[in-house]
C-alpha cells in the first residue's frame, strides 16, 4: 500500500513544484519506487522542473479519460529508474477531473509504488481540493510572508474538513510545515518572518527551512530536481527534509546565518 | 549591515516582522474562528437583524452573530448596538449544552 503525500500551499509561487521534484527524487534515491503526479491541470510545469518535458506523449487527463493506460502515460525518470513522472494536460478541459477518477488512478498506481506524491496547483479549486483528498499526508509549503502563511491557514482548514480522511473519521492528514524561501539575514534585521513566528502562528511541525537560493532557479533552468545539487545549500536542505520525513533525526539547519567575522558584523559587508 | 543595524534589529517591536505576525495572529485567529460556524448563522443574523429592527432602528452592521466553542459547551454569542443611547451597548449570551 502506497503512502500519499500532497504537497499544497493555498498560494502559487511559493514552491510546490520545485519541492514535489525535490521531495520525490529524494524518495526515489533512498530506494523507494515513487510516483509523482501534476495535478495542475491546464498549466503543466512539473516536466519542465523534472526535465522530461520532451518525452511527454500522454497526461493524467488521458489516463483518466481512458484514452491511455497508466502504463502508457507514465514517464520513467532518466536518472532514477524507481521514479515515475505522471504529467498533467495542457488542455484547459477540467471535466474528467473527477473524484472517482482520480481514486482509481491512485488505486492504480499504489499497487506498483511506494510513496505517490501529488503537486497540487495554486489556489482552492478543483485541481487543488483533488490533489489533496486522498493524502495521507501533506507537505505545507510555506514562505515567511503574510499571504502564504494565512493561504496556508486556510489549507489546513480545509484538509482538516474536507479529505477523505476527514469524511471517514479516520486518523488526519499529517500535516508538515515546510518553510521555503528563507532569509536569516533578513529574519535578524526583523525584516522578516522568522520560523518560530510562523510556527507559532501555523501551530504545526517544522519538516525543515530551505533557504532563499540561487541553486533553485539553477535548477529548474536545468530541469534538475534541485536535491541532485548536493553541494547547494536548498539541495542539502532538500535531503534532509526527506531523512527527517523517513524518521530519521536530522538537525535543522538553514536556520541560523553563516558566521561572519566580527569585523565584517559590525563594519558590513 | 554596519554597526546602527546591529542596535536597531535589537528592538523588535518596530520591525516590520513584528508587525506581520501581530497582523497575521489576529487574522488566522479569526478566520479559525469562523471556520467551523454553523451554516445558519448568517441567515440567523439576517432574521435578527429583522426583528430588533420593528422595535429599534438598528444599522444593517449592528447585529453580530458568533459561534465559540469552550470545552464541551458551545457559546452562542449575540451583539446588538444600540443607537444613541447611554449606554449604546446590548450584549446577550445564549449557552447551549
Amino acid at each position: 500500500m502506497a503512502r500519499i503525500i500532497v504537497v499544497t500551499s493555498g498560494k502559487g509561487g511559493v514552491g510546490k513544484t520545485t519541492t514535489s521534484a525535490a521531495f520525490a527524487m529524494g524518495l526515489a534515491m533512498k530506494g523507494y519506487r515513487t510516483a509523482v503526479i501534476d495535478f495542475d491541470v491546464g498549466l503543466r510545469n512539473l516536466d519542465l522542473v523534472m526535465g522530461c518535458e520532451r518525452r511527454v506523449v500522454y497526461d493524467f487527463v488521458n489516463v483518466l479519460n481512458g484514452e491511455a493506460t497508466l502504463h502508457q502515460a507514465l514517464i520513467r525518470d532518466k536518472r532514477r529508474d524507481n521514479l515515475f513522472i505522471l504529467p498533467a494536460s495542457q488542455t484547459r478541459d477540467k471535466e474528467s477531473l473527477t473524484k472517482e477518477g482520480v481514486e482509481r488512478v491512485l488505486n492504480e498506481l499504489a499497487e506498483t509504488h511506494e510513496y505517490i506524491v501529488c503537486d497540487s496547483p495554486a489556489g482552492i479549486e478543483k485541481g487543488a481540493t483533488l490533489a489533496m483528498y486522498f493524502a495521507d499526508d501533506a507537505l505545507v509549503v510555506t514562505n515567511p510572508e503574510v499571504s502564504s502563511v494565512r493561504d496556508s491557514d486556510r489549507m489546513l482548514g480545509i484538509l482538516a474538513s474536507k479529505s477523505r480522511r476527514a469524511e471517514l473519521g479516520v486518523e488526519p492528514i499529517k500535516e508538515y510545515l515546510l518553510l521555503t524561501r528563507y532569509s536569516p539575514e533578513r529574519v535578524r534585521l526583523g525584516e522578516m518572518l522568522s520560523v518560530e513566528d510562523v510556527q507559532e502562528i501555523l501551530s504545526m511541525h517544522l519538516l525543515g527551512v530551505i533557504p532563499e537560493s540561487k541553486s533553485v532557479l539553477g535548477a529548474s533552468n536545468a530541469g534538475t530536481p534541485v536535491i541532485l545539487d548536493e553541494k547547494s545549500d536548498a539541495g542539502q536542505a532538500y535531503g534532509d527534509i526527506v531523512r527527517r520525513y523517513l524518521g530519521e533525526q536530522v538537525p535543522h539547519r538553514f536556520v541560523e546565518e553563516n558566521k561572519k567575522g566580527l569585523l565584517k558584523r559590525l563594519f558590513g559587508g | 549591515m554596519g554597526l546602527l543595524d546591529y542596535f536597531r534589529s535589537r528592538s523588535p517591536a518596530t520591525t516590520s516582522a513584528s508587525v506581520a505576525k501581530e497582523r497575521l495572529q489576529i487574522l488566522v485567529a479569526h478566520e479559525r474562528a469562523q471556520r467551523n460556524k454553523p451554516d445558519y448563522l448568517p441567515k440567523l443574523q439576517r432574521e435578527l437583524l429583522e426583528v430588533v429592527r420593528k422595535y429599534v432602528q438598528v444599522a444593517e452592521d449592528a447585529i453580530t452573530v458568533t459561534m465559540e466553542e469552550d470545552g464541551d459547551r458551545e457559546i452562542l454569542e449575540l451583539n446588538i448596538i444600540l443607537p444613541d443611547e447611554p449606554d449604546p451597548k446590548v450584549k446577550t449570551k445564549a449557552r447551549r449544552r
